[in-house]
């Protein structure tokens, strides 16, 4: 299907009837309402029941796989858990290789060729554009996705969420901090 | 985006699955699908009506195929119309269209993985 798209795309805009940008603004529109966006809840869970976020790393497919109303997360999903020592970004250059199911559509940026090759030189100064600092000794690892690989950031539970809900910890989710471009938001913030 | 030409394709065309809030998709190519009709409708290559006609008949037809009619196959019916109204209307023609697939095809084929797939002029070959 994609394929088709793409060709009555490239047509379509060839013949000057769109402009491929005004497009991509028009899909970012609705970038909430694609796919069943459920990683927040996959994030909550593993924040809430340690059993199922050790499953979650050990295999991110088949534990995804068992929450019955998470459909086709595809295989070779792999989760990676930041901590107070290493921050996890994941980075690709295409739209297939990016967990839309879970996270909902990649962000223009995230498709974009500067991205992904500064991600991997200098992700400290890609962090820092996207309004996110790190202490000097965490370490940063950037994912490429590869093959049938992708990636999910398992982000670190925010501090004051004792207590809280699985339902009201997805709340905090958001999607960049689930790319490792950004943080849970944090309790009480505005949203 | 403007918001209102969302609404009015919605609201012309009723069949579009859609919550509260308006049109919902199940993966990006059928946001890209829709996005599509939408400027081409603001371009006047089709009017709503015209466009809920067409994807009616391509329904019925898809149906009488033995189309499940579940839903998930919406958008199928969607981008097969897209693909019709563009030769009805002279935007291109239907030769054109299978010639592009192929090319894309062709593309996506030695593309290697993790590289963005591009169409050069060989895939046309």
């Amino acid at each position: 299907m994609e394929l088709r798209v793409r060709a009555l795309e490239s047509i379509l805009s060839e013949k000057g009837y769109l402009d491929p940008a005004a497009l991509d603004a028009i899909v970012q529109a609705y970038e909430t309402k694609i796919g069943p966006h459920n990683g927040a809840r996959v994030v909550a869970k593993a924040w809430s029941d340690p059993a199922f976020r050790q499953a979650l790393l050990d295999d991110a497919s088949k534990a995804v796989g068992t929450l019955g109303h998470v459909s086709r997360v595809g295989d070779h999903l792999v989760a990676v858990e930041n901590t107070p020592d290493r921050h996890n970004m994941v980075v690709c250059t295409l739209c297939s290789c990016y967990p839309w199911e879970m996270l909902g559509l990649p962000p223009v940026w995230y498709k974009a060729a500067p991205y992904r090759s500064r991600a991997v030189k200098d992700p400290r100064g890609v962090l820092a554009d996207f309004g996110v600092s790190l202490p000097k000794e965490t370490e940063i690892r950037v994912w490429d996705s590869t093959a049938e690989t992708r990636f999910l950031v398992l982000p670190m539970r925010p501090a004051g969420t004792e207590g809280w809900s699985e339902e009201q910890l997805a709340e905090l989710v958001t999607r960049d901090s689930m790319i490792g471009t950004g943080f849970p938001k944090t309790p009480g913030a505005p949203s | 985006m403007d918001a209102s030409a969302a609404a009015r394709a919605t609201s012309a065309v009723s069949s579009i699955p859609r919550d509260d809030d308006g049109p919902v998709f199940r993966a990006p190519w059928e946001a890209q699908a829709f996005a599509m009709a939408l400027t081409l409708h603001d371009r006047g290559v089709f009017t709503w009506p015209e466009w809920a006609a067409a994807l009616a008949d391509q329904i019925k037809r898809a149906q009488a195929a033995g189309d499940p009619d579940t839903g998930e196959t919406y958008y199928l019916h969607w981008l097969a119309t897209l693909e019709h109204l563009v030769a009805a209307k002279g935007v291109t023609t239907a030769e054109t269209l299978s010639r592009y697939r192929n090319a894309w095809d062709h593309a996506a084929d030695r593309t290697p993985h993790g590289k963005p797939i591009e169409l050069t002029p060989a895939d046309f070959e």
